[in-house]
């Protein structure tokens, strides 16, 4: 969006006036989600449990969960599309749970959603879609052209505008479907799995737009995702979400370099491959003889130095036999498997030492 | 032949009877049943404005009066015809009761139509904070428009020929006209003009509506 058009969703125009960092935005407290079941015999569904969440105004927040986890049911909550069992679910200045419909109907216009299968109209031009929020929210004509061309441009698809959305790609439809969530400057963006039916490259591109919409516009976004790849790429913090419960909440970095849970771990495992996975292990197992430790590679400076130094101090032979260091929020993260071998008792007090100096290892089951 | 352009007055006469049945049943019965279908739509579990009692009402109301065969339907509700309009014969008498018999066949027709519409496009239209009302208008009708015409063009058809039946009660129209002027007097030449001319009315329907349906899905 260029400056001299006069862009109207700059941070500082916001609704909410300037963005405040640490600011909570959205919380949900103690909130439980149960599904009558189907059918008069159905047993009721149980999708979220006791969960307690708190996003900051201007901040990517991720939440990851395979699917049945609840991550839809969580999203929805959010902008009062599903109305939780009990608890309670507060948004900017609004206690959802207290309203009625009509009232939660007022805050979703300042809430806007992107989806996977992008839920664009077929029956609109792409300048059609991205008005339809703005012809909901009653805005006069002049107006509301002027608007879908800046988000248009914004999203790089002005040129595209009386085309309908058949003619367009995967990424493309993305693009418009941020457009119209953007539509009505809204501060708060959900987004459903949005790249979860775009091809790698598209969705570099659909995620480096969410970035943009974040740093540029000051929305705080919240995305639903089963790919730590996405959560990588955008999110400052995330939950983890293993059946209905949040079991783990944090800083990317803190929650995938140092996950606590397993399910937490689960997603670091096949996307970093930080530790080998039983398969592997058996068959390190029967090509080394010695010990095989796993440490967490830190952002540490001399690191590995250290670690080297030690081996070598407690005279002890370390062999890397598995390991991977990527990057998590521009921060080095990752696990390296050793096999260390030495004299009676050194490996011991090599490893203590190493675990006094507060390096994580784990040492691999035999 | 020469029967035939002695009756033409006759024939005229029962072309525009057909026409004033068929158009005010459809654009009556249309707009009825798309009250009623939309009706039927919004208040199913579930739905944009889910109500049961008012779903199951509706649902059975439809369900009891769509197997009705038109001539029976038309007999049955002379009372009610009797206090609206007050007669039960002629041309009106007839438009009367087609226009309700075809308000219920639409209804189902915009229901399952709307039925089809994607879920996804319904609940960005909800997040967008739209009404249930806005929804139905700006949103599902406009999606589901192509088959919504196809299907109207399907009650079209079926009207004329209902409509038919309309000599039984003093309609006229060109099925009384076949039957009194052609079949009755065995005048064949007049069965297969009037025949002729019934089918070049449903195919100008089918051509148009196609056309439309057409143009509303961009095909």
């Amino acid at each position: 969006m260029s400056t001299e058009t006069g862009p109207v969703i700059e941070p500082a125009q916001m609704p909410d006036g300037v963005r405040v960092p640490g600011d909570v935005h959205v919380r949900l407290e103690h909130v439980e989600k149960t599904f009558p079941g189907r059918g008069r015999r159905g047993v009721p569904q149980t999708a979220l449990k006791d969960v307690d969440l708190e996003i900051r105004r201007g901040e990517v927040f991720g939440i990851i969960g395979y699917s049945g986890a609840g991550k839809s049911t969580l999203l929805r909550l959010i902008n009062g599309l599903e109305v939780p069992s009990s608890g309670r679910v507060l948004v900017g200045g609004h206690e959802l749970t207290a309203l009625g419909e009509r009232g939660r109907r007022e805050v979703r216009r300042d809430i806007g959603m992107v989806f996977q299968q992008f839920n664009l109209f077929r029956s609109r031009t792409v300048a059609g879609n991205v008005a339809y929020p703005l012809k909901v929210a009653g805005m006069g004509r002049d107006e509301r052209e002027r608007q879908v061309a800046r988000l248009l441009d914004f999203v790089g698809l002005l040129d595209r505008a009386h085309d309908h959305p058949e003619q367009l790609s995967g990424g493309q439809k993305q693009r418009v479907g941020i457009a119209r969530a953007l539509a009505t400057e809204p501060s708060l963006l959900l987004a459903d799995e949005a790249t979860s039916a775009l091809d790698p490259e598209t969705t570099g591109e659909v995620l480096a737009l969410l970035r943009r919409v974040n740093r540029d516009l000051g929305v705080t976004i919240v995305l639903i995702t089963h790919e730590l790849d996405v959560i990588r790429a955008v999110a400052d913090r995330v939950a983890v979400l293993d059946a209905g419960r949040v079991v783990e909440t944090g800083s990317v970095y803190d929650v995938f370099a140092r996950p606590r849970t397993e399910a937490a771990a689960r997603f670091t495992g096949t996307t970093l491959r930080d530790r080998p996975s039983p398969a592997t292990l058996a068959r390190l197992r029967a090509a080394h003889s010695g010990r095989l430790v796993t440490v967490r590679v830190r952002d540490r400076a001399g690191f590995q130095t250290r670690l080297a130094r030690t081996f070598l101090d407690h005279q002890v032979a370390a062999e890397i036999v598995f390991g991977g260091i990527s990057e998590l929020q521009e921060r080095p993260v990752g696990g390296l498997t050793f096999e260390l071998t030495g004299p009676d008792g050194a490996v011991d007090t090599a490893l203590a030492a190493l675990r006094a100096d507060g390096v994580d290892l784990i040492e691999e089951p035999e | 032949m020469h029967e035939f352009l002695t009756n033409l007055a006759v024939y005229r006469e029962a072309i525009r009877q057909t026409f004033y049945i068929v158009l005010i049943s459809v654009s009556v019965g249309g707009l009825l049943g798309l009250g009623l279908g939309l009706m039927l739509y919004a208040t199913r579990p579930g739905s944009l404005s889910a109500n049961r009692p008012v779903f199951v009402l509706v649902n059975l109301l439809v369900n009891v009066v769509r197997p009705i065969p038109f001539v029976i339907f038309l007999t049955a509700i002379q009372p009610i015809m009797l206090h609206t309009i007050g007669t039960t014969i002629g041309t009106n008498a007839v438009t009367f009761a087609l226009s309700l018999s075809a308000a219920f066949a639409v209804s189902r027709i915009i229901e399952q139509n709307l039925l089809t519409v994607d879920p996804g496009v319904i609940e960005a239209a909800r997040a967008a904070g739209a009404r249930p009302i806005s929804i139905l208008v700006t949103v599902l009708i406009p999606e589901a428009l192509g088959p919504i015409i196809l299907g109207y063009t399907f009650i079209f058809v079926a009207v004329v020929d209902m409509s038919a039946q309309a000599g039984l009660f003093g309609g006229g129209g060109l099925g009384d006209f076949a039957i009194t002027y052609g079949s009755q007097r065995y005048n064949w030449p007049i069965v297969y003009i009037t025949v002729a001319t019934i089918v070049v009315i449903v195919q100008a329907g089918q051509f148009l509506g196609n056309w439309l349906a057409r143009r509303a899905l961009r095909r």
